[in-house]
């Protein structure tokens, strides 16, 4: 299955069975359409290859988005995404890595993902393996304190393999005064603000030389309404 | 615990002894700390194998979170730290970082229930078998002697699975295990104790002159169901386990289904004591000295 981004709202159908889907509903789209398209180095007949790019969805909500990228990349059938939600569907509400084909962790419960992609990067570099751990977190998810001990350890032990995506549409509760980037960059982390919809903007960012630190990108959005 | 002269090391001194070797072995192994363990280790390790001992700081979440990465990426973790600070403060990412990835660690935890008694409520380790028990998948090791560490490593690292091995400042006087699966130790017929781990040498001394069946546990998950079957007469069962009193009682209930049967959990009593002092006398008054397993045996099988 070759794919287009304007047909990602048809994928986008097939689950949740609504008419009419625009790409800027949901907020992940875009960032998640540029690492699939241009960044990742991830093989369909391959997916469990350990030289692999790995993609952590550490915000597992909402993942509709992100299975209507793997259904265009090949990785999910378009039967696959129309069982969305079902007793015995591999793709529910939050993803589960034993279930759906190019999913690389189960997520959820939010604060998970980081720790997580931090331990991969430093195996990777342990194998002396090329893969690059990519890990994406939402603004309101950065709450979790868990998210604070994974900075610190990535930031100490210079993963440079480890880019984080913070997609930012203003959804914290209490806000991150002063930035969300500045909680990386305090840590030893190189920082990029983007618009999360310019898809050039978002492929430079991921692109960047990044020296011996791990990368945040905070990827700013819409904010959320309702 | 009376404290000998006995030139042998702790469990928690054979482990720390034993795990650059495992390291320097296989280099799919990486050992993560939180701090706790470095200062001992940092002598014994190899320039080679360095870059597999991860220390995160006082980190918890992280030390399992970093494990579960590791463990995605095809490595062993072995994650070490004292119980509550192991499956306690971390136990979301018992449950999800390792359990709900479907991948494994050996998480190797030192202390057992009251190793440290003046480090207080906020340092005992009672509850972790049975939170253990809430999840999937999980090989519980409670060694007795320093010997069982030795072939429960060994044979943890050489899998993908997830294993707790529960090391504790209490032995017996010498090995009742070898492998995994109750240790025929006594054979009666008025019932039968399942003793667990550091729990055996006292347990023996109780029973002496019973007409009970003894049964050794340093593996408790899986609880070996077909031993205690096998070896049954009176179907009445007590267990005897150094952490949290009652939590295998399930699962006698479990291999004795559809039996008319008396089970006891003798254990680690719930509840906070707010007691320091020695671990002596933690034993005595959860009644696991032989004192009050002699009493308990008394009201259990002579009824």
């Amino acid at each position: 299955m070759h794919t287009t981004y304007d047909e990602l709202p048809h994928l986008l159908t097939l689950m949740t069975g609504d008419e009419k889907h625009s790409p800027s509903a949901t907020s992940t789209l875009d960032v998640l359409w540029v690492l699939y398209s241009d960044i990742l180095r991830v093989d369909t007949a391959n997916p469990d290859d350990p030289d692999r790019d790995r993609f952590y969805l550490s915000k597992g909500h909402g993942p509709m988005a992100y299975y209507a990228v793997l259904g265009a990349r090949g990785f999910l059938t378009s039967e696959e995404l129309r069982t969305f939600g079902a007793y015995d569907s591999p793709l529910g509400s939050h993803p589960d890595r034993t279930l759906a084909r190019g999913v690389d962790i189960g997520s959820g419960s939010l604060g998970h993902g980081l720790g997580l992609a931090a331990g991969t990067a430093v195996a990777l570099r342990i194998q002396g393996r090329l893969a690059h751990v990519y890990v994406l977190i939402g603004d309101a998810e950065l709450d979790e304190g868990s998210n604070m001990e994974a900075i610190q350890f990535a930031g100490r032990c210079e993963l440079s393999n480890l880019t984080a995506i913070v997609i930012d549409n203003d959804s914290a509760g209490l806000g991150w005064p002063g930035g969300i980037a500045s909680r990386f960059a305090v840590e030893g982390w190189s920082t990029s603000d983007v618009d999360g919809r310019d898809h050039d903007m978002l492929r430079r960012a991921f692109r960047g030389e990044r020296g011996r630190a791990p990368h945040v990108v905070v990827a700013h959005v819409e904010k959320k309404e309702n | 615990m009376s404290i000998t002269v006995e030139k042998s090391l702790d469990q928690r001194e054979i482990f720390y002894r034993l795990v650059p070797q495992l390291l320097a072995d296989d280099e799919r192994l990486a050992l993560v700390i939180a701090e706790i363990g470095a200062a001992y280790l940092e002598p014994h390790i190899a320039p080679e194998v360095r870059p597999r001992v991860v220390n995160v700081g006082i980190r918890e979440q992280a030390m399992i979170g970093v494990a579960g990465g590791m463990a995605l990426a095809g490595m062993r973790p072995i994650v070490h730290t004292f119980p509550p600070f192991l499956i306690e403060r971390p136990f979301e990412q018992v449950k999800l970082d390792l359990g709900h990835q479907g991948v494994g660690a050996v998480l190797v935890s030192s202390g057992g229930s009251y190793g440290w008694p003046q480090g207080g409520e906020t340092h005992f380790g009672q509850r972790d078998v049975a939170l253990l028990d809430t999840l999937d998948g999980w090989t519980v090791h409670v060694p007795g002697h320093v010997d069982e560490v030795d072939w429960m490593l060994h044979s943890a690292v050489a899998g993908d699975d997830r294993v707790y091995i529960r090391l504790d400042g209490i032995s017996n006087e010498r090995p009742y295990a070898r492998e995994v699966g109750f240790s025929v130790l006594q054979q009666g017929k008025s019932g039968t104790v399942v003793s667990v781990g550091p729990m055996t040498d006292r347990v023996l001394a109780a029973a002496r002159g019973r007409d009970v069946t003894v049964l050794h546990a340093s593996t408790i998950r899986p609880f070996d169901a077909d031993t205690l079957r096998s070896t049954l007469t009176t179907p009445d069962v007590m267990l005897v386990e150094p952490y949290l009193a009652g939590i295998s009682v399930l699962q006698v209930n479990r291999a004795l289904a559809g039996m008319r049967t008396r089970v006891s959990g003798i254990g680690v009593e719930a509840g906070e004591r707010r007691r320091y002092g020695t671990v002596r006398e933690h034993d005595r008054a959860n009644g696991l000295d032989v004192e009050g397993l002699t009493r308990a045996m008394d009201r259990f099988f002579e009824v």
